[in-house]
């Protein structure tokens, strides 16, 4: 516990290299949400079960709430706030808006970057893809159909 | 009513720079209120969104409106703004007359300018506004209606929301704020008995401060990850008195008539008379049952607290800022006065969750710790463990066929309370309902609630039922003493009434082999009513013919018996491991006017899918040492892989006043799965939830 084995750094995210010090062992949403201020990223169990706190390593969606910063060290980390940089996280953020895919918004972020590593993977994905891709995420308000509608609209563009 | 207590238009609507400032005490929690209330003043004084914002929800600047609940929001704020809007319009026009002259029917509102017609005279509406005096009365009888003037404004914060950039109160980041988590006991019966004393010394070594009070734990510091995992060390350096552990009853064998306080009710009211006998030959009897379930917020709860000049700030995720900050002041023994609450929004709630309690924790620890905003958080464990839960209820139901008919039908709810929010009230009510009181030192006992004797509330909601039945005879049974705290999730009562009374005009609908729409349009006279059915069974007809292995079971209710009316068809599978899997939902519903069509919709959809995972996974579970559903493992929920199309149409007269539709849909959504279920297994379920095992269990059972 404590900043007494904390260790350097070094993570790309949203294309900017950050040279941080962290203790290795805290998971990397903390490091996003407290260290970086990326907020973002949401921490719904930190438990791995809801996917309210994926980012994209490398192109693929990852939970943030368990898994060390340390085992980032080096790799390419795209948040919520860099979404927007690919044409395709644009258009499912662009879906989500047109579909009104949220009802208090929680789980969005997390979806966001599911539908965007989803999409950015493969772009037609048919209806069982999508769902699978989807199902590590908890919406609990209900906008699930919203959210498929959403995929659909951005697949279609 | 909102207008009686705040009866001028100021009060309501004042101005701010260049912007019309539109004042609740009803919140947003994602159900779109406040895009609603946008619209009415949009609709109302003619004027562009742009100058139209809503302001913060804050003790001591909003109205008191009591709780954000019971679908009351379009109905009681709705109601207010719109009679301040059109009450502020009169005097805009007769503001400009008296300035420039003309007549009444010359004068115009247009795109945010009062015109004079014919005329380039122009005058911006806020700048007359904000000549008008301040003690303007509301005129209640004020209301034009403005069928479809405008577009639906976009639902507000989505846009941020898809960026990441909405704050939510667990993004909350001010400089020197520190973090806090508490250490629960392992269940609600358990005393703190000790802590060791070297755990205790390496954390204040690590600048991390304790705070204790009787078996109320918690530990703050500047570092959140840091917080985390001291709050997880310091579990294990506590030892505790587990109290004789939880009873492990079965708590739908507490629900007898012998252990309850019982009431007839009649067209909605509990009576304080005799209960009368039961049918004396029925032919239909079951009981159907609910167990215990969680709201389950995505977002476990938080608040931010700040202890400094003798004042207590807080924001808190709460529905009933109001009711809070008596209870808070109450419980620390200060005045209301010196208790600010804002309103911060959290992740979607689904009724009294960990919201309340959360808030008056930040600021037991916030006291202990002056001077440094802190922002404490719930753990996902803490907020399976700890939410005030959906009470377990039972309904037992007996009918009387004749000619295809219901001739007399007996309702018998029974539950623990639906009331545990922090109101105040007799016996320091508002205090007692907070969880951290159970464990301070000065402890309050839990607060044993009278029975709910209001028009629909509680576990009576929806009990009535809405057919022509010659003879009913409804009881309500309020059974306390039970192992969980339990308070107010979306419906309240009324999901498992409805399951009860559909799937038993279902049973009749069968038996008397009449197809279940027409059996309950035979049982009506509401012309609104059996248009929906009628509605209902066009759509259906329009579908192609239902697959094999396909079953579709319909529903109806009203919610209250008075607001929107939602009819409901599911089409689903029993997959060979006896999993449900759903196909579509055919929905229709009439909320009266309506003012928000996507909005509407989306609260019919998310009362679906919620309902949906009640009926199909959702069950808290404990045993003796403690609650055994503590993550989303062994609390299962509806997940993507089982959404179904919903298909949602939207009757209503623009002339029929706009009533409450955020619990509309829920109720019927249980009970048209049950009711598919039947019809594609031949397996009538009387408990929720409808998981794999309960099916095998039921088809054992035969």
């Amino acid at each position: 516990m404590g900043a007494c084995h904390a260790v350097n750094l070094r993570l790309k995210i949203n294309g900017i290299q950050h040279d941080i010090r962290s203790d290795p062992d805290t998971p990397l949403v903390y490091v996003l949400r407290d260290e970086l201020k990326l907020k973002g990223t949401k921490l719904g169990c930190g438990l791995e079960q809801c996917g309210a706190c994926a980012v994209m390593v490398d192109g693929k969606a990852v939970l943030s709430c368990v898994t060390p910063v340390e085992v980032f060290d080096g790799q390419e980390i795209t948040t919520i706030e860099g979404v927007s940089e690919t044409e395709v996280g644009k258009r499912v953020q662009q879906a989500f808006i047109a579909q009104t895919a949220a009802q208090c918004g929680y789980c969005t972020s997390g979806l966001v970057v599911a539908a965007t590593a989803l999409l950015s993977k493969s772009p037609k994905p048919d209806d069982a893809t999508t769902k699978a891709a989807l199902t590590p995420h908890l919406c609990r308000c209900g906008s699930h159909p919203r959210v498929l509608r959403a995929i659909i609209e951005a697949i279609a563009e | 009513m909102s207008l009686d207590a705040y009866p001028l238009v100021s009060d309501w609507i004042t101005m701010d720079g260049d912007r019309l400032l539109v004042h609740t005490g009803k919140v947003d929690i994602g159900q779109r209120i406040s895009n609603a209330l946008l619209r009415i003043v949009q609709e109302e004084l003619t004027v562009p969104l742009s100058l139209v914002e809503i302001a913060t929800v804050r003790t001591g600047t909003a109205p008191d409106e009591g709780i954000t609940s019971g679908s009351n929001s379009i109905e009681q704020s709705g109601r207010a703004v719109a009679s301040a809007s059109a009450t502020l319009r009169k005097h805009l026009l007769d503001a400009a007359m008296a300035q420039h002259g003309g007549y009444l029917a010359e004068w115009l509102l247009v795109d945010g300018y009062v015109q004079r017609a014919g005329t380039n005279l122009r005058l911006a509406l806020t700048d007359l506004a904000r000549d008008l005096p301040s003690n303007l009365p509301v005129d209640p009888t004020l209301r034009r209606h403005v069928p479809e003037s405008a577009p639906a404004p976009t639902m507000r914060g989505i846009t941020e929301m898809v960026a990441g950039r909405f704050t939510y109160i667990h993004d909350l980041d001010i400089p020197g704020m520190w973090h806090a988590r508490r250490v629960s006991p392992p269940h609600a019966k358990a005393t703190l008995r000790d802590i060791d004393q070297t755990s205790l010394d390496q954390m204040k070594a690590k600048g991390l401060h304790i705070i204790r009070d009787g078996s109320f734990l918690a530990v703050t510091g500047p570092r959140e990850w840091d917080v985390v995992k001291a709050s997880t060390s310091l579990g294990l350096a506590c030892s505790w008195d587990m109290g004789g552990g939880l009873p492990e009853t079965d708590v739908f064998a507490q629900f007898t008539t012998e252990n309850a306080q019982r009431f007839p009710v009649i067209s909605g009211t509990p009576q304080k008379a005799p209960v009368p006998d039961r049918l004396p030959t029925p032919d239909l009897s079951a009981r159907f049952e609910r167990p215990y379930q969680m709201h389950g917020a995505l977002a476990p709860s938080a608040a931010l607290a700040e202890w400094t000049d003798n004042r207590l700030f807080l924001k808190s995720h709460s529905q009933g800022i109001y009711p809070l900050r008596e209870a808070i002041a109450d419980s620390l023994g200060l005045t209301p006065e010196q208790v600010e609450i804002t309103y911060v929004p959290g992740s979607g709630c689904y009724g009294h969750n960990g919201a309340d309690d959360a808030a008056f924790e930040a600021a037991l620890i916030a006291m202990a710790h002056p001077h440094t905003p802190i922002l404490f958080k719930w753990s996902r464990e803490d907020e399976h463990a700890w939410e005030p839960y959906a009470p377990a209820m039972a309904v037992q139901v007996d009918a009387t066929l004749n000619n295809g008919r219901i001739t007399a039908l007996s309702a018998e709810a029974f539950s623990d309370t639906h009331r545990g929010r922090p109101r105040p009230g007799p016996n320091r009510a508002g205090p007692a309902k907070l969880l951290a009181n159970r464990f301070r030192a000065d402890a309050l006992a839990p607060y044993v609630s009278p029975p709910n004797m209001g028009n629909h509330a509680g576990m009576h909601r929806n009990l009535d039922p809405i057919y022509d039945i010659a003879e009913t005879r409804l009881v309500k049974n309020l059974v306390q003493g039970l192992p969980h705290r339990t308070s107010a999730m979306r419906c309240l009562g009324a999901v498992t009434n409805i399951f009860a009374l559909e799937s038993t005009m279902d049973e009749a609908a069968h038996s008397a082999g009449i197809d279940p729409i027409s059996f309950r349009r035979a049982h009506l006279n509401d012309t609104r009513t059996i248009a929906l059915l009628d509605a209902l069974e066009r759509r259906l007809s329009a579908l192609p013919p239902l697959a094999e292995e396909m079953g579709r079971g319909i529903a109806y209710a009203q919610y209250k018996n008075v607001m929107t009316r939602v009819g409901l068809a599911v089409d689903l599978t029993v997959t060979d491991t006896a999993e449900v899997k759903l196909h579509r939902v055919t929905l229709v519903a009439d909320a009266g006017r309506v003012i928000d069509p996507d909005g509407l919709t989306a609260q019919l959809e998310g009362g679906v899918m919620q309902a949906a995972s009640w009926a199909l996974c959702e069950e808290v579970t404990w045993d003796r040492d403690g609650i055994t559903s503590r993550d989303w493992d062994s609390y299962p929920v509806i997940r993507f892989d089982n959404v179904p199309i919903i298909d949602t149409h939207l009757l209503g007269n623009t002339s029929d006043p706009s009533v409450g539709a955020g619990e509309a849909s829920p109720g019927p959504t249980v009970a048209a799965i049950a009711n598919a279920i039947r019809n594609c297994t031949g397996l009538r379920l009387q408990r929720m939830p409808f998981t794999a095992d309960a099916l095998r269990r039921a088809a054992l059972e035969g």
